[in-house]
């Protein structure tokens, strides 16, 4: 008995030694990851947008005054692309959930044994590049594609107008090209409802709208919210669409900053903008969690 | 469409129904009343199609053919919601996302009952759990959760309870107290409910009547008490507890009883419990029970020559396994009243029973039905 008690409590001794230090050595290289590419360059983007040009005249070079008011001249500045980003961002979005979420579902629960071909689908895109994907959509909507085929022969469409170049085209290339990032969090929540629950709200005679609503909806939220996080701010900082679907009147904040950033040289306009986005992008998804979180389901 | 609201009480009836799936007759032909007001049990191993008959009831299941009926209104293809008829789910498929409160006000809202707070309160005050009423399913231990699965159905009052296996996920101290729990619950409440089990002494504690299903078909129906004391097949035998079965020969009868031969003993089983079919080679089966048979006592039914190669005390009985001389085992279950004690392996006894417990099955069917499911397999 006493062998038994001391023996335990030796080894454990010897797991009190070992034990706290393993998850901290394992933390070590994703804490460096986080340091080096997140938090520094954080702080010199901070440290950039308040820069002012150098007496030199010397085009990128900048010395730091902390002047502020970079942050007012910028925003007067991209106002319009500000503002369009959060709407098309917000439609790109809202489109994406109203084609995700039928297809999750059909997928989580009517799929069958068809299950991981439909999954394989619909990441089947990321296979190829970005960039192609976003400039096959110009061939789909150019004036001798399908789509506009189509549409001038029901007269929706005149003979000469077209849907390339255009607001619409832009936020069919977001909505298309971020639809796996709706898609795949709604499967994974609607697909960890228990069925039988569904079967009990039918049971207590729900039908099937209020089965949906009551209990299907409320328990995909968690997808819900995710996927629409996951489309909405890489959506809102997207400049690709813009610049190989859109015109000079579709311009988003990701094409002024990479302007700003690449063209003209002004690194502390540039960093400025970024930061008021991410702020703006922080706000709204807060105010959207806290929402979606505290929103009365019953 | 049956109006879930107005309750039309009465029997439930299912008249030939017959389930597929595929190639596969999950129920065979099923016909069976239930009294209004009854403790149901459908009492059967896995893949009896227990668990079949009860969704169709529920209306999770459209039946191939035949019909269901409650108290004389057809509800054959009428949807769930539309049925005066709740489920208690085995794993309680209570809803996460709400409070206990909720759980249980979900079918009282869906039907715009009023006064659910206090309808709401009333049932949970007789599962013993008003205290919990805000917390969340996730929060409430397994005994709890199943209590509220029971509340949430019943408050709906509907004419028909169904439970599927509702105790399966209990440990067994558990399960012995929820068994009579639910049971003061059905006499309380006064409902029909109809309880899917596999585990038969679940069955017997629990329900006024039990069908016993085998392969989509009911093996027999009735009290525990009649199942358990004279079983018409060999399944129900072997199901229902435990039972030695002997190949015999009918030899004839002389009144009240039948005259059978056992390997050259002389044994009379009652008439009225020769449940044997008729057959060219006049086969049966003779059946009795372990606890039946008596090592000592000189009876009027007795087997000679049998060894004992197996002693195991249980506590309130001892079971002994003894070698009959044509190499069949047979059980027998002593009391501990001092009688059996002296009794060791290797010695030669006589097994010894009043005609009056035997019975007689049909000579041609498999002596092993009932024994090789495994009753832990759901």
């Amino acid at each position: 008995m006493a062998f038994v008690a001391v023996a335990a409590k030796r080894s454990s001794l010897v797991r009190g030694l070992k034990r706290p230090s393993t998850p901290y050595l394992l933390l070590i290289p994703g804490l460096a990851w986080l340091l080096l590419f997140f938090i520094v360059p954080i702080f010199t983007l901070a440290s950039t947008s308040t820069q002012t040009p150098a007496s030199s005249n010397e085009i990128g070079a900048y010395v730091q005054t902390f002047r502020f008011a970079n942050y007012i001249d910028a925003f007067s500045g991209a106002q319009e692309q500000f503002f369009r980003s959060i709407l098309y961002a917000l439609i790109a979005t809202l489109l994406a959930l109203g084609i995700s979420y039928p297809l999750a579902y059909a997928i989580a629960f009517r799929s069958g044994k068809w299950k991981n071909l439909l999954l394989v689908l619909v990441i089947a895109p990321f296979f190829t590049s970005f960039l192609l994907r976003t400039i096959a959509w110009k061939q789909i909507l150019g004036s001798e594609g399908p789509v506009v085929t189509v549409l001038r022969s029901l007269h929706i469409l005149g003979p000469q107008a077209g849907l390339t170049a255009s607001a619409f085209a832009v936020v069919t290339g977001m909505t298309y090209n971020f639809l796996p990032f709706m898609t795949l969090p709604l499967y994974a929540s609607l697909e960890r409802i228990d069925p039988r629950t569904l079967e009990a709200a039918s049971d207590l005679y729900a039908n099937g709208i209020t089965t949906f609503r009551k209990v299907t909806f409320p328990l995909s939220l968690p997808g819900v919210v995710a996927g629409t996080l996951l489309t909405f701010i890489p959506a809102a900082g997207d400049y690709i669409n813009s610049t190989l679907l859109g015109n000079p009147r579709t311009k988003m904040i990701g094409n002024v900053i990479e302007s700003r950033f690449f063209q003209i040289v002004d690194y502390p306009t540039a960093a400025a903008l970024s930061f008021m986005l991410m702020a703006a992008i922080l706000i709204l998804v807060t105010v959207y969690v806290r929402r979606a979180g505290t929103e009365e389901l019953v | 469409m049956v109006d879930a609201a107005a309750s039309t009480k009465g029997d439930l009836h299912l008249t030939n129904i017959v389930k597929e799936f595929g190639d596969f007759r999950a129920v065979d032909d099923l016909s069976l009343v239930i009294p209004e007001g009854s403790f149901f049990a459908l009492l059967g191993p896995s893949g009896c199609g227990k668990t079949t008959t009860l969704r169709m009831i529920a209306g999770l299941e459209e039946p191939t053919s035949g019909k269901i009926a409650i108290g004389g209104t057809d509800i054959t293809y009428a949807k769930p919601y539309a049925r005066p008829v709740n489920t208690v789910f085995q794993n309680y498929a209570l809803f996460p996302h709400l409070t206990i409160f909720e759980n249980v006000a979900f079918g009282l809202r869906r039907r715009g009952v009023k006064d659910i707070k206090e309808t709401v309160s009333k049932v949970l005050e007789l599962v013993e759990l008003e205290h919990l009423a805000q917390r969340k399913p996730s929060q409430l231990s397994g005994g709890q959760q199943q209590r509220i699965a029971v509340a949430r159905a019943i408050v709906n009052r509907p004419a028909l309870l169904l439970l599927d296996e509702p105790l399966g996920a209990l440990d067994l101290k558990l399960r012995r107290q929820m068994q009579i729990e639910l049971k003061w619950i059905q006499t309380e409440v006064g409902l029909t409910f109809v309880h899917v089990t596999h585990d038969q002494e679940e069955a017997m504690t629990m329900a006024n009547t039990i069908a016993v299903m085998n392969e989509g078909r009911i093996e027999q129906m009735g009290s525990p008490v009649e199942l358990y004391e004279s079983p018409r097949t060999v399944f129900v035998a072997n199901f229902l507890g435990q039972s030695n079965l002997v190949k015999g020969k009918i030899e004839g009868s002389n009144g009240n009883n039948i005259q059978v031969s056992v390997h050259g003993n002389r044994i009379s089983v009652p008439s009225a419990r020769n449940f044997a079919k008729d057959n060219a080679e006049k086969s049966v089966l003779i059946g009795i029970r372990p606890e039946k048979i008596s090592i000592e006592r000189p009876e009027d039914n007795s087997l000679g020559g049998g060894i004992i190669t197996d002693i195991s005390f249980v506590g309130v009985s001892t079971q002994f396994q003894i070698q009959m001389p044509w190499g069949q085992e047979l059980s027998v279950f002593e009391q501990n009243d001092g009688g059996a004690s002296h009794l060791q392996k290797g010695d030669t006894v006589s097994l010894s029973w009043k005609p009056a417990f035997t019975f007689a099955l049909d000579g041609t069917a498999d002596v092993d039905a009932g024994t090789t499911v495994n009753p832990e397999e759901i």
